[in-house]
């Protein structure tokens, strides 16, 4: 849906300082011109509950980070952001990646579909959901929204084929 | 591997850091390690990691050291927590930032529910025999690595290994506090976090 340079540009754009993640079929596409980019640093990490963490660091030392994995990596990670964004209350926003939303000729009836959004709500996540390429502005209104009221947020990506 | 005959207290482990940490250091410790550094007293630049998501200290203190890289970041974890996220040796080497140093106490067990031993204990494996953390460390692409069990020489090299370049592991073999609890949150962890934020925002903006 988006291409990398424009994801990397409008991170730019954003002030992200450090984008933590984990690469899917999607996301990883997008990574080369994130790495690229002379005012982001990529941080790559093994598992999703380890994002989060390296992002709380990044924050409390004075960057923004931004957390871009896959919706499995959302479920995988639940202690984790829930420690940092609920207890810690870091103001973290991810932007994570809706699989098998656009298509699911990969995985028919992928239950991704199924728990995504539900989850979201069970952690209080405030998220918008951008199911469109003329939606990428949203993401950057929906960061600045959650940056001024100082919690975290997401934008939630609808991904092709998985 | 069998569990080392010589393992120094936790509180004398600690006090060594103590002593060698310098007060512009980022000191995060987690578990029984949050409960003995706060017992020997917290800097403004520390984070006792409680509440915590058990095993993030890793992964806090390669974000921190990522986005302070002049400054030096020390975390302490437990041998159970760093069981838990495994993957985050490998982040941290990915990264490689030269200001980190990671240090596992390993006694075998997860102390604060009561003395269970870890998957990882030579007493909970079908064969006897506990899990290599140095090899792991060394596997994982550490640049420096070092084992202590004893407190007198931990002591003695702390000064050494904290100068330095990292990312640095330490293991050090410490043995159980018997009838150890959990540690006490010293207040709000919001609050708290805000308050490091914003000293580390403000010494960041200094150099």
């Amino acid at each position: 849906m988006f291409s990398g340079r424009a994801i990397a540009e409008l991170f730019a754009a954003m002030g992200i300082t450090h984008v933590v993640t984990i690469a899917d079929s999607t996301i990883g596409a997008w990574h080369p011109a994130i790495e690229a980019s002379p005012d982001l640093q990529l941080v790559r990490v093994c598992r999703e509950g380890e994002a989060w963490a390296v992002a709380a660091g990044l924050y409390l030392g004075g960057a923004t980070p931004l957390v871009l994995i896959q919706c499995t990596g959302l479920f995988e990670s639940g202690d984790s952001l829930r420690n940092i964004l609920h207890d810690w209350r870091m103001p973290i926003f991810a932007v994570i990646g809706y699989r098998s939303y656009l298509n699911q000729s990969t995985l028919p009836g992928d239950t991704c579909l199924v728990f995504t959004e539900p989850v979201l709500d069970a952690w209080n996540l405030d998220y918008r959901l951008i199911t469109s390429s003329a939606q990428l502005s949203e993401i950057r209104e929906h960061y600045d929204a959650c940056r001024l009221a100082g919690k975290p947020g997401v934008a939630l990506v609808a991904e092709g084929k998985a | 591997m069998n569990q080392p005959a010589l393992q120094m207290p936790l509180h004398d482990a600690l006090l060594a850091l103590h002593r060698a940490r310098a007060p512009e250091d980022v000191v995060i410790t987690s578990m029984g390690a949050a409960r003995e550094w706060m017992a020997l007293g917290a800097g403004p630049l520390d984070l006792p990691l409680v509440p915590s998501s058990m095993g993030t200290a890793p992964s806090i203190g390669l974000g921190l050291a990522l986005a302070q890289p002049g400054r030096r970041v020390i975390v302490v974890n437990g041998d159970g927590a760093t069981l838990m996220h495994l993957g985050a040796l490998v982040s941290i080497t990915a990264a490689a930032p030269a200001n980190l140093t990671l240090i596992v106490q390993d006694n075998g067990v997860y102390e604060v529910t009561g003395a269970q031993p870890t998957p990882g204990a030579a007493r909970a494996r079908a064969d006897g025999s506990s899990v290599d953390f140095i090899g792991m460390a060394r596997a994982c692409g550490f640049r420096s690595i070092f084992r202590f069990s004893d407190a007198g020489q931990w002591a003695r090299e702390v000064d050494r290994i904290l100068a330095t370049e990292g990312p640095n592991f330490v293991l050090l073999d410490v043995s159980p506090v018997p009838g150890a609890v959990g540690p006490r949150s010293p207040g709000p962890a919001a609050a708290r976090a805000r308050d490091l934020h914003r000293a580390l925002s403000r010494e960041a903006s200094r150099d």
